[in-house]
């Protein structure tokens, strides 16, 4: 079952290789984003320093969106998703080794480039370190969270915004203890309740996920 | 072999009663087909009549209204493991990522399906060998129908459901096409395949189910109702 799991995982990581351009897109987006509150609200260095870990993750949070649509659209579109359903591999596993190569390709790029848009935003010293934790914590639950309206939108020609709108509002809870968990240990307290909800999180969506998303493909085929 | 009557006949994969609804639209209804080991169905029909459809349900991917397909006493439908051992489902679709290489689509196929067939010997007959290194993207229509084709002949099931096969395929490929169905035939293994065009099988192993034939009736009661 693992080498199955990693056998989709390595076939979309290679989609991904050789299409190239949506993960530089996204990272692009990410940075464009983040660039955007300096030009708009000023460079006092004491708002942006406030607002910083804030915009940071909104702006993870959209890049992550432009790209969930992607996870089963082109299986779906070139007859791929009928093949996988046929196959003797559980549709659940399928949709599980495809949110995990979506944060692959899409979370792990942001999470690498965060340090420099931190400078750009004039995050604090000690802030780094609990910034990318939260990130690599809470952005598995993103990817998971998305798969199941990625999943329910995969029928419908023009998915996308739709998807937005379902999508976004279940991120909120993620967004909240992303930034509360950093901005906590920046004032110096503890921030292991912030942690371990971020990874309930992240943990919950990949128990969810796979049963949910599985089941509204079954049922958008038909 | 000393086979009994009543083994041959449960050994055949026949659909009974079989109704399919989809959306408000009723497809076919009271259609009823039998396949045995060594046999092609030849699905007939015009554009809309259920031929997709019947192969869906067939292949589990769309639910029947009603009726039953069973093999040896065994309803199949919807039942994943035994479809996924037994039937190979060439879909209007070729399900091959066009930024991968053929070999890399197949090879991938391969191990979902678990098995371990060797894929240029199979590339070969179907005469796509040459391309097993280039991305689908840059084949043609036809090269690519040759090279989904290539992934039914490694797929271990014993009966093919075929969805306008000969799509894209140019005479020569047809050729290959009806030769390697007629050897999947003599193995003993079972093809359903919908098409408009002659596939070339040998005529004492196909037959033909009109899909004409099971268009929906309005039920009696609906008819004087009317009235």
């Amino acid at each position: 079952m693992i080498s199955l799991i990693l056998t989709i995982i390595a076939r979309d990581l290679r989609l991904s290789l050789r299409r190239g351009s949506t993960t530089i897109m996204v990272m692009g987006f990410f940075v464009m984003v983040v660039i955007m509150f300096p030009f708009a609200i000023g460079p006092e260095q004491n708002i942006l320093q406030r607002m910083s870990v804030g915009v940071i993750w909104v702006a993870a949070l959209l890049s992550c969106l432009l790209s969930l649509d992607s996870i089963f659209q082109s299986d779906y579109e070139d007859g791929s998703l009928d093949q996988f359903i046929l196959s003797p591999v559980p549709l659940e596993l399928v949709v599980l080794a495809k949110c995990i190569a979506h944060w692959i390709t899409t979370s792990l790029p942001l999470i690498i480039i965060t340090p420099i848009l931190g400078i750009l935003m004039n995050l604090p010293e000690q802030g780094y370190f609990p910034l990318i934790l939260t990130m690599v914590l809470g952005t598995p639950a993103l990817s998971f969270i998305g798969g199941i309206g990625a999943s329910l939108t995969v029928t419908l020609r023009r998915g996308g915004v739709l998807l937005s709108l379902l999508i976004l509002p279940l991120y909120i809870p993620v967004l909240i203890f992303g930034v509360l968990a950093v901005k906590a240990t920046i004032g110096g307290y503890p921030a292991t309740e912030h942690l371990m909800l971020l990874i309930s999180f992240s943990l919950f969506s990949a128990a969810i996920t796979p049963w949910a998303a599985a089941a509204a493909i079954r049922s958008g085929l038909e | 072999m000393g086979f009994s009557v009543s083994d041959k006949i449960s050994d055949h994969l026949s659909g009974q009663n079989l109704a399919c609804i989809r959306g408000d639209r009723p497809v076919f209804s009271n259609l009823a087909f039998d396949l045995p080991p060594g046999r092609a169905l030849i699905l007939l029909g015009a554009n809309g009549s259920g031929k997709s459809s019947l192969m869906k349900i067939i292949a589990g991917l769309l639910p029947a209204t009603s009726g039953e397909i069973s093999i040896q006493g065994q309803n199949i439908l919807g039942d994943k493991d035994w479809i996924s051992q037994n039937i190979c489902y060439l879909a209007h679709k070729n399900g091959m990522k066009p930024e991968l290489t053929v070999a890399e689509n197949l090879t991938f196929w391969a191990r979902l399906e678990r098995h371990d067939g060797d894929i240029r010997e199979q590339a070969v007959k179907i005469g796509i060998d040459h391309c097993l290194d280039l991305p689908v993207s840059y084949l043609s229509s036809g090269q690519a129908r040759r090279a989904a084709l290539t992934r039914i002949l490694c797929h271990p099931g014993n009966i093919w459901l075929l969805d306008e096969p000969t799509v894209g395929l140019d005479s020569d490929g047809v050729a290959l096409l009806s030769g390697l169905m007629n050897d999947h035939l003599t193995r003993g293994g079972r093809i359903l395949a919908a098409t408009h065009i002659e596939l070339g099988l040998e005529a004492d192993k196909s037959s033909v189910l009109n899909m004409a034939d099971f268009a929906y009736q309005m039920p009696d009661i609906f008819e004087e109702s009317l009235l």
